[in-house]
């Protein structure tokens, strides 16, 4: 799918002007980063495509001479005109030498530089959007403005770009040349070229055609591959081979078609253009000889009479005239697709950022004799709001853990509530839980609370302080979180461990995952706790996953914790074992749990019954199945939670 | 390997013969071409007349047109032969992956499995193409030339005796420095992009911890790394363009010089203008064509790891084999395992299973129960072999398993799988799975056994309901029913539900035991799960701890005996009824 979206995207839509102005931004960056080296490579760029026409302008003088002293067959006298000229050209050369070393070297350093700044903007610019941004747009998607927008980037920057201006540069020169020269030659050589724009204009059509279908099929291709890798067992368990044998020869056959036409177009583009530049060498040589015999008259800025030594140069003029055609039509797509990429590369960067406007940050603190708040720079293990207000004084309030929503409403897209005055009181220690229907609200309440997601209506305070004044980073390290979802990231298991608590000991890590039951199967890994984890610790099982990311959420000891469906992977059995971690993580806090299993959440203060976004039952435990109502009927097992 | 791969050409090998001879041809012409100019050119200097200079243009134009023809047409070809040949690489891939045990399934992910069928078919399909149009020209291309310059310039063609092993050995020089820069690089950015994922994934806890500046910081420098050896790399591959330069540069002086020098002594009898010319565009030809060779060089060699990984697909053999004399027909739903032990790899230190005997008559009703990693799945996966005993014999309907013809025994034997799935398609083409032929009443009966006809019927279009692909339309309760009525309608003589009631509410789960009980009585049934309710009435209960069966008898038996099973039941009733 997003494969397809790039490709439509990519393609040339015939609106430059619309596009220019990523290239502009483009080029604006380069010179921003790198202002000296770019403009020196540009420089070099030029300065080794005009050298690279100078043969031309030799060529035809030294064959001027050969032709004069042919007869005479006074190499001595003619070596006197000729060496000198080869020699200017040989110093040409090697200055163009050092050009094209200084060009290229330069190139790589500017180009793999700005990849590098591209992708590190664009990360450190992803890591500051909000969760909506993670939540709206497919992981692949992002990923891909990391590998096939950064590539199309970098053939952009590293060829088009140089081989455009080259080109242009090479054209330009060379047409000046020719028209110094002959007019009437040019002239021909122009016409030829048209043509050969023409043929590529349209196979190139023909071409991007193609290889949007091309994109369809693979993507058609890729997903029923991908279900049927996925299923394989269900394949083997219901003796389907042959059938999805049969289904995938269908598919496979379709992409071979798509493919076999969109590169069928593709690869014709290069010999015919070079046969087309084939064709019209072969019209200048004839056209140069009739114009010799007939003793035409010739039109140039030179002035120069039709003579051999005009028209040899021509035939090398019309070679590199045409060979650059065919690279300039060759670039343009490249173009076109890299001004896509950047563009999407762009619209990562330029994605509005999580904003904070909060003011009230969390601070060490110790209580003095009289019972103030004192702010301290040690850890003490007790922790104040600092609360600056609009008169310039500071208040600090003790960081409890009291959470108030009052009366909110929220909703992911405008108009559609998915919750509807919903008012939550958790004391400092108090254990809170929610159950209902998946798509009920549950975990949207939890976004809300660490500001994943702004409320519509309505306010949420804790310890008093309305949490839009409260720093965002602030906030989210009062909350402890473990998801249903367990990532944890490459590294080993005491890092993945510190990952709460950047400035945790060993010691306070290795008690944490003790706290959490962990430490028991972490010790039998092979290296313990150097264990290395990969791939979201597949060497892991769920369950043990799961351990990890309670240790995780331990060693940030925060005074408040958020468990989304944090032991529904884990069967019966070790969930007992897990339980007695979280019971003894949760000793103290206030803690909001959102559980499937109602064993796991009947021990709560309150028990919060959503349906539709409403609360529509709250009450501990004996309250609710007294009232009989739905709790009760889930308790009982009279309904099923989807 | 390159072997192994090019089985798969078959019948695409016509259009890689075509090409190839095409291309052959166009070379051939590309190179008379210049050879015609010089003597048109020649003869134009002597003054030769009109009628000459217009048939010499026209055989030349003649011979560029065709030229066109045939590179316009081995283009096609090309197309045509490299797209065929992934075709084929996918279909025998994809058949070959058909052919797999789960053993082998296990071995691979199954999105190594995608990437190798997409993402490395793509490579080789490149490479394929790139071989045969420019493999062979541009040796070709290299050969004619020299031969052709050597011919018209004779001594000028010394040149290209020192031009060329230069490039050829810089070139060589670069590719082999360049390439295993490359490969570490490459390797490094893949893990780069590996951690983007993790950190895109796990945006929630990168948050959550308020993490956000840590991670810059990290991948500030993991990308500054790898960005400082992208950049090693690429320079040394930047070396290619000045090399080139030097050779062609060297060539046009050596030429111009030597080349007027040669024809104003010789007073244009050993080489004249036209030659010069000519000789000029072979040099052109020749050293493009060397470029073109090392290209090529590098982008096989990148494409190596591909074919690589394509051949460690083809070349895997399924574990499981049809035995050569089958038994057709499954007698009755007996299952016995005689001192059965199971290791998943043979250098595997712990047993899966160990020591497992077990007796199982026809139609009965046979719970099974106990932690994770407890060998619950293990052991009933032998029963349709799925996996074979490492030792002792599994039997059902009283024969051995590896007797019987395998589609027999797994049409006879229905599992539903822990992880099941439903297929993109309609609620009538999963259920067909079951059975292809089965009439919609069919369905609907089994449906109504599996307590799904309800819900199914609420939908607006019914069993025609199109389910998304990995059923994400419906709920897990729902997904889990319709792939109980899938299995169903095998007509199975075993059933086995591996863990498939686990998010269907205990009501529903009763009704349906109920169900079972009385509509497919003959049925063995076995039922893998987490709550004591789903196995409580069973003609007979296993708890599996570890491996081994750790007791054995109906619900009361366990509770008096059995301290797994008292533990878990009285978790469960305590905690209240389970509600996953």
């Amino acid at each position: 799918m997003s494969k397809q979206k790039n490709m439509d995207k990519a393609m040339p839509k015939g609106r430059p002007g619309f596009n220019g102005g990523t290239l502009k931004r483009v080029l604006k960056m380069l010179m921003e980063y790198y202002p000296v080296l770019f403009p020196v490579a540009i420089g070099c760029i030029i300065f080794c495509s005009v050298t690279a026409t100078l043969p031309a302008i030799f060529l035809q003088q030294v064959i001027e001479v050969i032709e004069d002293w042919t007869q005479s067959g006074d190499w001595a006298s003619a070596s006197k005109i000729i060496v000198p000229k080869v020699l200017i050209l040989a110093g040409f050369y090697v200055v163009s030498i050092i050009g094209i070393t200084l060009q290229s070297q330069l190139m790589v350093y500017i180009t793999q530089g700005f990849l590098n700044k591209s992708r590190v903007s664009m990360f450190n610019g992803m890591q500051n959007l909000p969760i909506k941004y993670f939540d709206t747009n497919k992981h692949g998607d992002i990923m891909s403005h990391y590998t096939n927008d950064i590539d199309t980037l970098r053939m952009l920057i590293s060829q088009a770009i140089p081989s455009l201006i080259q080109s242009s540069i090479v054209i330009i020169c060379v047409l000046g040349i020719m028209i110094y020269y002959s007019l009437p030659m040019t002239f021909v050589v122009l016409a030829g070229v048209i043509i050969m724009l023409n043929v590529s204009k349209k196979l190139a059509g023909g071409s991007a055609k193609y290889f949007i279908k091309q994109q369809v099929s693979i993507g058609k291709a890729e997903g029923y591959i991908q279900e049927m890798m996925n299923g394989q067992k269900v394949i083997k368990v219901f003796c389907h081979e042959e059938n999805v044998k049969e289904d995938f020869d269908k598919i496979n056959e379709e992409l071979c078609n798509d493919s076999f036409r969109a590169n069928s177009y593709a690869n014709c583009l290069g010999p015919i253009i070079m046969n087309i530049g084939n064709v019209l060498y072969v019209i200048v040589a004839t056209v140069g000889g009739l114009f010799l015999i007939t003793g035409a008259k010739n039109f140039g800025l030179s002035g120069m009479a039709f003579s051999i030594s005009i028209v040899v140069p021509f035939l090398n003029m019309t070679k590199q005239f045409t060979g650059n055609v065919n690279t300039f039509s060759q670039q343009i797509n490249h173009v076109v697709m890299g001004i896509a990429g950047a563009q999407r590369i762009f619209e990562v960067m330029d994605a509005t950022p999580e904003t904070d406007d909060g003011y009230v940050t969390l601070v060490n603190a110790k209580l003095d004799e009289t019972g103030n708040i004192i702010e301290v720079p040690e850890h003490t293990g007790v922790w104040a709001w600092k609360h600056p207000h609009g008169d310039g004084t500071l208040t600090y309030t003790k960081l409890e853990g009291d959470v108030l929503l009052d009366d909110v409403d929220f909703a992911y897209e405008e108009g559609k509530n998915v919750l509807h005055n919903v008012s939550v009181f958790a004391k400092p220690g108090q254990k809170v839980a929610f159950v209902g229907s998946t798509g009920a609200g549950k975990t949207t309440i939890t976004n809300l609370i660490n500001r994943f997601y702004d409320i519509a209506d309505g306010k949420i305070r804790y310890d008093g302080i309305n949490i839009n004044k409260i720093k965002k980073a602030d906030l989210r390290r009062s909350l402890g979180i473990v998801l249903q979802e367990t990532n944890l990231f490459t590294g080993t298991v005491m890092e993945n461990i510190r990952y709460g608590n950047l400035d945790a000991t060993d010691e306070q890590c290795i008690d944490a995952a003790k706290l959490a039951g962990a430490d028991d199967f972490i010790t039998r890994l092979p290296l313990g706790y150097d264990t290395q984890l990969s791939n979201n610790g597949s060497n892991l099982s769920q369950g043990q996953r799961q351990l990890i990311a309670i240790a995780r959420a331990a060693v940030a000891d925060p005074p408040v914790m958020i468990l989304d469906e944090a032991t529904s992977s884990i069967d019966t059995r070790t969930e007992a074992i897990v339980q007695r971690g979280m019971d003894k993580l949760m000793e103290g806090r206030t803690v909001f749990v959102i559980a499937h299993r109602l064993s796991t959440i009947k021990n709560s203060d309150v028990i919060m019954v959503l349906e539709h976004g409403h609360i529509i039952e709250r009450g501990n435990h004996e309250k609710l199945l007294e009232e009989k109502g739905t709790y009760y009927q889930l308790y009982t097992g009279a309904f099923e939670l989807e | 390997m390159i072997k192994r791969l090019s089985a798969s050409i078959r019948e695409y090998k016509k259009p890689t013969i075509i090409t190839l001879v095409l291309i052959v041809l166009e070379v051939v012409i590309e190179c008379i071409i210049p050879f015609m100019t010089a003597s048109l050119v020649n003869r134009i200097e002597a003054g030769t007349g009109m009628r000459d200079i217009l048939i010499t243009g026209g055989i030349l134009i003649i011979l560029a047109v065709v030229s066109l023809t045939f590179g316009g047409v081995a283009a096609v070809t090309a197309s045509k032969a490299s797209t065929g040949f992934a075709k084929n690489l996918r279909h025998d891939m994809f058949a070959k992956i058909q052919t797999y045990s789960f053993e082998n399934i296990d071995k691979f992910s199954s999105s190594s499995l995608v990437t190798r069928l997409t993402t490395d078919v793509a490579n080789v399909q490149m490479s394929y193409m790139m071989v045969n149009r420019i493999a062979v020209r541009s040796p070709l291309m290299f050969i004619f030339a020299i031969f052709m310059a050597w011919k018209m310039g004779g001594t000028l063609a010394l040149t290209f005796v020192v031009v060329v092993p230069v490039l050829a050995l810089g070139l060589i020089f670069i590719a082999k420095t360049a390439m295993p820069a490359f490969r570490r690089v490459f390797k490094k950015y893949d893990k780069l992009n590996e951690s983007i994922e993790e950190n895109v994934r796990g945006m929630r806890v990168v948050k959550g911890f308020a993490r956000e500046e840590y991670e810059k910081e990290k991948f500030g420098n993991a990308a500054e790394e790898i960005c400082n050896d992208f950049t090693k790399a690429d320079r040394i591959v930047a070396l290619n363009t000045p090399l080139m330069q030097i050779c062609l540069y060297f060539n046009m002086i050596f030429i111009l010089i030597v080349g007027s020098k040669l024809t104003i002594t010789s007073m244009g009898t050993k080489l004249n203008i036209g030659q010069i010319s000519a000789m000029l565009t072979y040099a052109m030809q020749i050293l493009m064509s060397l470029m073109m060779l090392s290209m090529i060089y590098v982008m096989t060699t990148m494409s190596l790891e591909s074919i690589k990984r394509i051949c460690e697909v083809l070349d895997e053999e399924p574990v499981l084999v049809n035995p050569e004399k089958t038994v057709l027909e499954v007698k009755d739903g007996s299952i016995d395992f005689d001192n059965v032990s199971l290791k998943y790899s043979k250098t595997a230190k712990k047993s899966a299973l160990k020591d497992i005997n077990l007796h199982i008559k026809s139609g009965m009703t046979v719970g099974i129960i106990g932690g994770t990693g407890s060998s619950k799945s293990s052991l009933v996966q032998l029963i349709p072999r799925l996996y074979d005993a490492t030792e002792g014999v599994v039997k059902v309907g009283g024969i051995d398993v590896k007797e019987y013809d395998l589609d027999v025994l797994r049409n006879s034997v229905a599992m539903v799988l822990q992880k099941n799935l439903l297929f993109a398609g309609t609620i009538k083409e999963n259920l067909r799975w079951g059975n292809e032929n089965a009439t919609d009443e069919e369905l609907i009966e089994a449906c109504k056994l599996a307590d799904a006809h309800g819900f199914v019927s609420s939908f607006e279009d019914g069993y025609d309901t199109f389910i998304e692909q990995g059923g994400s339309n419906v709920s897990g309760g729902q997904k889990q029913r319709l792939c109980i009525a899938r299995a169903l309608l095998k007509k199975p003589k075993i059933l086995i539900l591996d863990d498939s009631t686990s998010a269907v509410d205990t009501k529903t789960d009763a009704k349906i035991r109920a169900a079972f009980k009385s509509f497919i009585p003959d049925t063995t049934k076995l039922i893998i799960a987490q709550r004591i309710s789903s196995v409580q009435d069973s003609d007979m209960i296993i708890v599996m701890d570890n491996g081994a069966i750790s007791a054995v008898g109906t619900h009361e038996e366990l509770l008096k005996d059995s301290e797994i099973y008292r533990e878990v039941y009285t978790q469960q009733t305590e905690g209240g009824k389970d509600n996953e």
